[in-house]
Order: structure tokens, then sequence, then C-alpha cells
């Protein structure tokens, strides 16, 4: 390069004061999801009846994250609009001006193609292809189609965040059968408790976005009653996975804690007023939220459990 | 001496540059691993590799 082009380009550059770093670019791929991603997808893949080579199983979880921050970063292109409104994702790499929003279709664009490509190559082309579906569920059927138009958004946008146990399970297995299909349960049943509670305490992020939550459109005390309709679902749902195959005591102890807590959370936040939750500033719903994180992390990581203890004669029902 | 002053910019692309060298660098390995897991475990070996030619 010459001394004259390269100071052109450290000049343009250098009108961009907030030029990307790598970690601009990893941003876009949502860390916070994806660690979610990896460990129900090792779930998943862990909890399979089928033994998966280390380093083969190592892949399919890369893949299967890279998949995930993929969609990730197509959702922060296709959403830049409204990111710019929202407090929570005004600092995000393309509103705060660091990463154009091309560039994010880019790495999306590329990122997914490399993802289903090698996650079909490292395991089997069924577990590329659901990895594919997947992408396309969150980018286009959550992203540009319902996140827009329904205040079912959340429900249905759940799905896609739900898949990546089948995803993990189907890269052991190559097959599918019920019990992946309870974890994905699971975290779709979830779902809109843990955003509606999100929605509750950041209020005017949604409203100001214009995004039809159901905060927004169907009011805030409808909210709170779905809030304590899907714990009531998702705790019958949970304790009932304890007796499947996947499911066994230490799961069933685990799943009979939590769900008590968050069902007392629910009620909790279903009794209270507008007046109560500004009163101490949504401390009930943000707990909620808090523990909503704990309860999928603590389920999937009983899961876990009773898949490693079985080799021992310990796990499962006997 | 240093003819050009640097520039944070030039960090900044220095750390952009090396991210991406360690990325390719780990995609080498994982394909380079891959190849040899599957080799190894006979994936790739066809039906009848272990018959004798036939004229």
């Amino acid at each position: 390069m010459s001394d004259a082009s390269f100071n052109t380009s450290t000049a343009r550059a250098a009108h961009r004061p907030d030029e990307a770093g790598f970690g601009d670019y990893f941003a876009l791929l949502k860390p916070r999801v994806m660690s979610l991603v990896v460990f129900t997808a090792l779930v998943g893949l862990l909890a399979a009846p089928v033994p998966v080579h280390p380093f083969i199983g190592f892949c399919a979880i890369l893949f299967i994250a890279i998949g995930g921050g993929a969609s990730g970063a197509l959702n922060m292109w296709w959403d830049a609009d409204i990111d710019q409104v929202m407090k929570r994702t005004k600092k995000r790499p393309i509103p705060a001006g660091k990463v154009e929003a091309g560039e994010a279709l880019a790495v999306g664009l590329g990122l997914s193609g490399l993802s289903v490509m090698m996650l079909a190559l490292a395991t089997n082309v069924f577990a590329g292809a659901f990895l594919a579906f997947t992408i396309f569920f969150y980018v286009v059927v959550y992203t540009m189609w319902l996140k827009r138009t329904t205040p079912q958004n959340i429900v249905i946008g759940g799905a896609a965040g739900a898949f990546p146990p089948v995803i993990g399970w189907i890269a052991a297995t190559g097959d599918m059968s019920v019990e992946p299909w309870l974890m994905f349960a699971l975290t779709f049943m979830w779902t809109p408790p843990h955003f509606w509670a999100l929605a509750l305490f950041m209020r005017s992020d949604y409203d100001d976005a214009g995004v039809p939550m159901l905060t927004v459109t169907h009011g805030r005390r409808a909210t709170r009653v779905h809030i304590l309709v899907y714990t009531i679902l998702l705790a019958l749902l949970a304790l009932g996975t304890a007796f499947s195959d996947i499911g066994g005591p230490v799961y069933l102890a685990v799943a009979l804690v939590l769900n008590a807590l968050f069902l007392l959370g629910a009620l909790r936040i279903w009794r209270r007023d507008e007046a109560d939750s500004e009163a101490d500033n949504f401390k009930t719903e943000r707990n909620f939220f808090k523990l909503s994180l704990l309860y999928l992390f603590l389920h999937f990581g009983a899961i876990l459990a009773e898949a490693l203890l079985r080799p021992y004669g310990l796990g499962g029902w006997g | 001496m240093s003819l050009r002053q640097t520039h944070e910019l030039h960090q900044r692309r220095f750390g952009r540059n090396l991210g991406v060298a360690l990325t390719l660098a780990a995609f080498i390995v994982i394909i380079f691993g891959l190849t040899v897991v599957k080799v190894t475990r006979g994936d790739f070996e066809p039906p009848q590799a272990s018959t004798g030619g036939q004229g």
C-alpha cells in the first residue's frame, strides 16, 4: 500500500472515531444469548443415549453456538432502528455507530452458511438442516415477521431459542424422539414469563420502540395474569418431565424446589398492582426475572446430572 | 525512531487483524481435527475396502 493510500484510509477512518474492534464484531453474536444456546445444546447432546466422540461433540456445540450467534447478528441488522430507541439495546454495536448494518448482515449470512455446513459435515445432514431451520425461524419468522406485528411475538419467537437442545440431540443420534422435545417445551414455556417480567420493569422501552409487547397491547394487568398462567403450565410440564427418560430423582428434587419458588414469584406479580410496583421500583418483577435465569439453568443442569450419573447406574428411575 | 506516529486507531486495527488471524488458525485446527477423527474412525471407508480387488 502506498503512503498516499494509507494516509487517505487512515484519515477516512479517523472520521469514524468508533471504528470497530474485534470485540465489536463478537458483540454482534449476542454472547450472553450464545451462552444459553451452548449450555442447552450441550445438555441435549449429552442426554442423548448415543455416545459422541468428544471432539465431534465439541465441534457440534461450537457450530450450533456460531449459528445462534449468526442469527443474533442478523437480528441486530434488521432491528437496528428499534435498538437505537430502546435503553436496553442502544449500546449494541450498530446503534453505537461502531459497526455498519451492512457489515452485520455480511457477518450474519457468512456465519450462518458456515455453521450449517460445518455442523452437517461434523455430525449429520439432519442436524445441519435443523440448525438452518432454527436460524430461519429466528430471523425471518420472529425478527422480521412476528416481533413487530403480534403481542404473541415472544411466545412463538421463544421457539427459536428452544431449538438448541433438539439440535444437540439430533447431532448425537441423527434421529428424533420425544425427550428433546420435552427440553424444547421447557424453554418454550419458560420464555414468555421470563420476557414479560422484563417488559414489566423495562416499561418505556418497548412502548418507545413501538414493539407490540403484551404490556403495550393488552395492558399491564393482562401481562401479570399471562405470567401466572404460563408459570402454572410450565410447572406442570417441568414436573411431568421428571418422570420421562431424561428425568430422575435429582431432577425431580430440583424441579420441586424451583417450581415452588417460581410459582410463588408469579403469584406475587399477579397480586400486585402498578402502584405497588412503582413503590419499590419493580422489586418483585426484577427478582422473578433473576430467578427465571436460575430456573432454566438448574433444570437443564439437573437433566445433565441425570445423564452423567446414568453410566454409574444412578441416573434416571433405574 | 518510528517514521510514523502510531495512532490509537492502528492499535485497534491490529487487534482486529489479530482476532481474524486467530479465528482462521482455530478454524484450520478444527478442520484438521475433524479430518483426523473421521478418518481414524473409518467414516470414509468404502463398504468393501477390506476385500481384495476382483478382476
